[in-house]
């Protein structure tokens, strides 16, 4: 994966809460079994029947930074709905609370999603729709927001932040431990289930 | 300080912990279905992997199949070229899968516990939200992205940080008519799709004890809907005795020493939960969504809301929208919507039990003249155990459609999909725009308010009908 330092883009005010997976990238863009090309799905309902929505308006076409109402990623666990955002050139994702699968699966792809209260969500807000050109700036090492005189600190959980950093992945860390894992699995009790061999219902 | 049921399991499941860490979990059992499996095996070869515990992983397709035709291949070259992908996987690595036309074919919670390869006490996985399902057995059972889907295919298990405790506790007895689905439609409208973030519900109470295994995973199933990575129950008599003498479940000398080590997991009583919700069964009446998220619902007596009258911003504006497009007017009485399609189905609801509940009342009559009903079971066995029942024959007299196994309307992958502008009352577990078909409007309702509904053409409680059977609180 990527690994995630700092980014300074203009950003987009998506004044919606609950945005559920479904409309971040509907079903019938999860057939692909190929892992890039899903920014044709990435909110492709309100692109095509929403002339008004954010990002069919010019000035925010270029965003690179979401800035989201409440509970963002709502629904499936698809992490497709991350590599939309991505391949729809996101690279931040702002919003005061996040679906927790979401959250996750963001972190696995270097898609940096970032927590602010409600009000200062509201700030930000203001400040883009007045000035849509306003460059935003994500610094993931300082945690923290700017834009214009403003600052805006923020918490990542102190591990997935060094992961974003390094663009370190998962399973390369995990398997410094498969000593571990080896020494568990002789622990677990026999009677535990097995799907193999196969015993048909 | 005492630790609560979820607690436990996480504990017994922890491989290696080190302070500034998530803790490394080993997850019991991997399940896979064909949506968001491909490009975790892709991963898998590009840095020359393999699966660590092939028999711990187990493999199904049902999110692109067909209800109808389905030995034929899929027509959707898309659809198709998936569930090949997976074929050609699962025979790669090892896995153990139960294709279209297998007797263990289905939707990937309605097997996993139908084979004994749920039990109490598991860490389960998927690659699948409504793997929360699996937790009413007491197993702390989540779902996953394909990036962690990868991660337990290869490791099996996954790096995790631990979660805030909720306890949701049902007392008293649910009336007549109102059903699990309507409990957790109400704990959703009460505490919001945010209420369970980063928790894992524990629900307790008289009013879950006396509920079935089928009834508890509809519960757990939509805890994510929530808010909630999982949801889970504690394990008692009804668990043991729903899994004893399935395909996977211990037998003999191993049976007792499960028995005793699940008779272990329960909730401390000087546990400490982060927060607690109380609810009193008897209060419950059938619940019914009218908007786009599932917190979005009201009993059915009650009548679409003015958004006008909801203080909070953010939430006014989504009932604005919601309103918008699911094409509602506020004041309309929800019992005086009417319905185009009825879907019974989905990992919520599509169990032998539901086919039951909606059969009993289908009986002898006739589905409305302006609505189509489709019948979708959950799984083969789901289909077979409702024929040998002749469960289909009340359904195909009554002018519903009896189709295949799968996830079918629940999402509309597949052909069995909603038409823009179409209405449906749905036994699934997602509401939200578009999910059931472009521009199809869904309200969400427990298989009893579905087959009233189906035979009135409009939104209705199973009390509504003339001597209807009216099931008992299940
Ligand atoms: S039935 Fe619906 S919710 Fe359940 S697994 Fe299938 S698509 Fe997901």
């Amino acid at each position: 994966m990527d690994a995630f330092t700092t980014h300074t883009g203009t950003a987009a005010p998506l004044r919606r809460s609950n945005v559920d997976t479904d409309q971040i990238i509907p079903a019938e863009y999860l057939k692909r079994i190929t892992r890039t090309g899903f920014e044709d799905g990435l909110f492709v309902a309100w692109r095509t029947n929403e002339p008004d929505f954010v990002l069919n308006q010019p000035q925010y076409a270029d965003a690179s930074i979401l800035v989201a109402g409440p509970d963002f990623g709502t629904g499936s666990s698809r992490e497709h709905a991350v590599w939309a955002l991505l391949d729809g050139g996101f690279r931040v994702v702002i919003s005061s609370r996040f679906a927790d699968i979401f959250k996750n699966n963001s972190t696995k792809s270097g898609l940096l999603t970032v927590l602010m209260s409600e009000p200062d969500v509201e700030a930000l807000w203001a400040t883009i729709e007045a000035d849509p050109a306003t460059p935003v700036t994500v610094d993931l090492r300082a945690e923290q927001v700017t834009y214009g005189a403003v600052t805006v600190p923020f918490e990542v959980d102190p591990y997935t932040r060094w992961r974003l950093l390094e663009g370190l992945d998962d399973v390369g860390l995990t398997e410094r431990h498969l000593d571990d894992i080896t020494a568990f699995e002789a622990a677990r009790p026999a009677w535990l289930p097995r799907s193999l061999p196969a015993l048909p219902a | 300080m005492g630790r609560t049921l979820a607690q436990k399991v996480y504990e017994q499941h922890v491989v290696r912990r080190t302070a500034g860490e998530p803790d490394l979990l080993y997850i019991d059992l991997h399940l896979v279905h064909e949506v968001t499996s491909p490009q975790a095996f892709d991963g898998l070869r590009a840095a020359g992997r393999t699966v660590r515990r092939p028999d711990l992983t187990m493999a199904t397709e049902d999110h692109n199949v067909p209800t109808l035709d389905i030995l034929s291949p899929i027509a959707d070259p898309i659809s198709r070229a998936q569930v090949d992908a997976l074929r050609r996987n699962a025979a790669e690595f090892g896995i153990r899968l139960a294709p279209m036309g297998d007797r263990d074919q289905g939707i990937v919670h309605v097997i996993g516990p139908q084979l004994g390869l749920t039990q109490p006490g598991m860490t389960i996985v998927c690659g699948d939200s409504h793997t929360s399902t699996h937790g009413a057995f007491g197993a702390l059972a989540f779902g996953i992205g394909t990036s962690e889907v990868e991660h337990v295919l290869a490791t099996q298990t996954l790096p995790q940080l631990s979660a805030k405790q909720m306890a949701v506790t049902v007392d008293g007895e649910l009336p007549p008519g109102v059903s699990a689905k309507d409990v957790i439609l109400a704990v959703i409208a009460q505490i919001g799709t945010g209420g369970g973030q980063g928790h894992v519900i524990e629900y307790r109470g008289s009013a879950i004890q006396a509920l079935s295994m089928e009834a508890r995973m509809t519960i757990c199933n939509m805890s994510i809907e929530a808010g909630a990575r999982a949801g889970l129950i504690a394990p008692d008599q009804t668990t043991f005795d729903f899994l004893a003498g399935r395909p996977h479940a211990p037998q003999g000398a191993d049976w007792d020493a499960a028995v005793a080590h699940w008779s272990t997991l329960t909730t401390d009583d000087d546990a400490v939960f982060d927060h607690e919700v109380h609810i009193d069964a008897a209060s419950l009446t059938p619940y019914v969504t009218w908007g786009t998220n599932p917190g979005q619902g009201l009993p059915i007596d009650a009548s679409v809301p003015d958004p006008a009258t909801i203080a909070d911003e953010n939430e006014r504006r989504a009932a604005e929208s919601a309103l918008a497009y699911m094409g509602l007017t506020a004041g309309t009485p929800l019992r005086e919507i009417d319905v185009d399609t009825v879907f019974l189905g989905s990992c919520t609801n599509g169990r032998i039990e539901d086919l039951r509940v909606a059969a009993a009342l289908l009986k002898g009559k006739h589905v409305d003249a302006s609505t189509r009903m489709l019948v979708v079971p959950g799984s083969v066995q789901v289909k077979l155990q409702a024929e040998a029942e002749g469960l289909d024959q009340v359904f195909l007299d009554a002018g519903a459609e009896w189709r295949g196994a799968g996830c079918s309307m629940c999402l509309g992958m597949n052909p069995d999909q909603l038409k823009p502008g179409e209405r449906a009352a749905s036994t699934s577990n997602r509401n939200f725009q578009g999910r059931q078909g472009k521009g199809g409007r869904t309200h969400l309702v427990s298989p009893a308010v579905a087959a009233a509904t189906a035979l009135t053409g409009r939104l209705t409680a199973p009390a509504d009908l003339p001597d209807a059977p009216i099931p008992a609180g299940v």
